[in-house]
């Protein structure tokens, strides 16, 4: 039993470590399509920028200076989207796509080009990268409250400051689109932008500040892939997690909290996966992780397609909007 | 897409091909950022893509797989439909194969398995890109979504039976036993060598005639039947196509069987034509890839020939760039075809205003004066 409870708490600390970069993620997602901004190319962003995080942490030593220049080219990458479907009113689809792809090729052949070692960049020792950070009072907890104490020491304590950043970034997200009249003209903007527009707002301008924000996000999780829990860039090291991201965005309704659950719960089920291979289970036998790990999109499919209470996206979504003259 | 004032020929071939160079020209920048020369690069890409031999086999194989996904999306942009599955219907495509060579070789005429298999790979195409048809026309999701969802699941389907079931014995690597002997499809250069001719051995087999076949079939399908008229009224409007009892539904669902099952078909190519085997990921992106050449190819199959050549040979001359260079491999051709997909999809329409000011001053001026 209590090794059971003890494999649930370390299956929980993983389950927040892989959501990390899907909060980022899904709260960037959250902050463009509110805006009437389709962005699949949350993948290529983060891509972009695990590859400039760790390259620039590795040249300058400093993880920070890696992080600003992340979120700076992840920015860059936004402002192409925006350019393309806010300005020349390009499909959004397809310009994600391109970003995507772009994003694919460029962090392998800059990559290659800098440090010749097939699209790797260099290991980042400890002082280049942003390591965990073990809170106070653990033997304390630990000696005098059992339970809470195997909490504090595994689940709250030794995580890094991204992961922090990142349950913050939800709050911040929900702050600033409820509580906010930029938020409420960002929600506006994304369901009936004529009335934005009429109010002497513009569309436009809204539309590139919430693509700028949504680009930060993606930088965080990007620098938290290969600068954080990684010690250095991978080709192709996102691995869908833009995607499962895209997802839990629309599981959460396009709302930050329920996003959040959204991520954890997808979260979960990867920390769970890794775990149960090979494991015989009472009644059903063996789960195979392989398909445990699809799970997430086939809850979205079925999400989308009603059959466990609607969704609705933001109404303007997907459409370039044309200013009447 | 918006209407557009320009001449036809402009259209058509002007633009996408100010698209592509810019697309090149901004590939070439950073060819030359990385510190090697553009046109070096581009001669030893020209050269592995049709001089060397066996160079131009190649590339026809690869701009095989193209035609099918490049159809797969036309066919689905023809009714407004966004496809991008094509990489999990190909993938299940696959799977058709699989399942109809391995049950069925050894007891059935070879050449009636393989018209099942390739059968099979359009049914588990169809079937995969039905399902996201039939939840966008009677759920109401988005289909982009839902076919990016497909994407994943169909590949975690595809690693769970070939690291499990499907799996040959005695084998480490996640993939089916070989298909019995002669469940392939002729490659060309035995058939040329056959005949006295001395070609490179390549991979380019029968299905470069089938998918020929197939770009045949889509014109006529778009531009001469019933249904494609009705696939192409539902996609100008939903509700004109309602209001003239079409049944956009159905048109939307059916579309979708069409466009998943010629995504399907590109494992012909792959499968039944090269590995005999379903293996891992032997997709590789052609299903994205298809999208970019839908987009330069304007939907049409003429265009989307061309469009396939020229990808065809972006993969194969990419490929050589591995030798030449240290520091350009292969990953070029990606991001080439990420700009590809920027300047002739996202930004298409970035030359219309300066082109139609253009044209437009000629004309007047050309106009004779009436006052």
């Amino acid at each position: 039993m209590t090794d059971f409870w003890f494999q649930f708490v370390l299956t929980l600390d993983s389950t927040l470590r892989v959501a990390t970069p899907l909060i980022f993620c899904a709260m960037a997602g959250i902050f463009s399509e509110r805006s009437g901004i389709i962005d699949i190319s949350l993948e290529g962003k983060m891509l972009m920028a695990a590859f400039v995080a760790a390259a620039v942490a590795y040249g300058t030593g400093s993880p920070w200076i890696g992080a600003v220049a992340a979120v700076l080219v992840s920015i860059i990458a936004s402002l192409i989207h925006g350019f393309a479907c806010i300005i020349h009113r390009g499909n959004q689809v397809i310009s994600g796509l391109a970003i995507n792809i772009l994003a694919s090729g460029l962090t392998v052949i800059i990559g290659i080009a800098l440090f010749r070692q097939g699209g790797l960049t260099p290991t980042l020792t400890k002082t280049s990268r942003f390591n965990s950070i073990e809170l106070p009072f653990i033997e304390f907890f630990e000696l005098h409250t059992p339970i809470f104490g195997v909490i504090y020491k595994h689940l709250i304590s030794g995580h890094n400051i991204l992961v922090w950043a990142a349950i913050v970034s939800v709050a911040i997200t929900y702050y600033i689109l409820f509580k906010t009249t930029f938020g409420l003209r960002l929600r506006a903007v994304g369901e009936k932008p004529e009335a934005i527009d009429s109010a002497g707002i513009s569309v436009t301008k809204m539309r590139f500040q919430a693509i700028i924000i949504a680009g930060i996000l993606c930088g965080l999780a990007g620098v938290y892939l290969s600068t954080a829990t990684g010690a250095g860039f991978v080709k192709e090291m996102t691995a869908g997690k833009g995607y499962i991201a895209l997802a839990a965005m629309i599981f959460g309704k396009w709302r930050p909290v329920p996003a959040l659950f959204a991520c954890l719960l997808f979260g979960f089920l990867e920390a769970v996966a890794t775990r149960i291979q090979g494991i015989e289970f009472i009644l059903i036998g063996e789960i195979s992780s392989d398909l445990l790990i699809a799970l997430p999109y086939l809850l979205t499919v079925i999400l989308l397609a009603g059959f466990i209470g609607g969704v609705t996206p933001p109404r303007a979504i997907g459409q370039p909007y044309i200013k009447e003259r | 897409m918006q209407a557009s004032r320009l001449p036809r020929y402009v259209d058509i071939v002007l633009i996408p091909v100010l698209n592509l160079l810019t697309a090149l020209f901004v590939a070439g920048i950073i060819i030359a950022i990385i510190g090697e020369n553009p046109f070096t690069a581009l001669s030893v890409m020209l050269k592995g893509a049709f001089v060397y031999k066996g160079g131009l086999g190649y590339t026809l194989f690869y701009t095989t797989n193209f035609i099918f996904t490049g159809l797969a999306v036309a066919v689905a942009f023809h009714a407004m439909l966004f496809n991008i599955g094509g990489e999990g219907q190909a993938a299940m495509g696959g799977l058709g194969i699989g399942l109809v060579a391995i049950s069925l070789g050894s007891y059935l005429p070879v050449i009636i398995v393989i018209f099942l298999a390739i059968l099979g790979s359009a049914l588990f195409g169809a079937i995969w890109g039905v399902i996201p048809g039939y939840l966008q026309a009677k759920r109401g999701s988005h289909i982009v979504i839902t076919t990016i969802m497909f994407n994943f699941i169909a590949s975690a389907i595809l690693v769970w039976l070939l690291a499990g079931m499907l799996m040959a014995p005695n084998q480490m690597s996640p993939e089916t036993v070989s298909f019995s002997d002669g469940v392939a499809l002729w490659q060309f250069h035995e058939i040329f060598n056959k005949l006295g001719f001395d070609v490179g051995r390549s991979p380019l087999n029968l299905s470069f005639v089938i998918a020929l076949i197939c770009c045949l079939l889509v014109w006529l399908l778009i531009w001469r039947t019933r249904l494609g008229y009705r696939i192409r009224a539902t996609g100008f409007s939903l509700k004109a196509s309602a209001y003239a009892g079409y049944r956009p539904e159905t048109i939307i669902i059916v579309t979708m069987a069409i466009s998943g099952g010629l995504a399907g078909m590109m494992a012909v190519n792959e499968i039944l034509g090269v590995q005999h085997r379903v293996i891992l990921n032997f997709t590789s992106g052609y299903g994205f890839t298809g999208i970019a050449v839908a987009l330069m190819g304007r939907n049409h199959p003429v265009g989307i020939i061309f469009a396939s050549l020229l990808f065809g040979a972006l993969f194969q001359g990419g490929a050589e760039l591995d030798f030449e260079f240290q520091a350009i491999t292969r990953d070029m051709v990606l991001m080439i075809q990420g700009l590809i997909i920027l300047f002739s999809g996202a930004l298409a329409y970035m030359f219309n205003p300066a082109l139609e000011k253009l044209f437009l001053r000629n004309e007047l001026m050309m106009r004779p004066k009436n006052d």
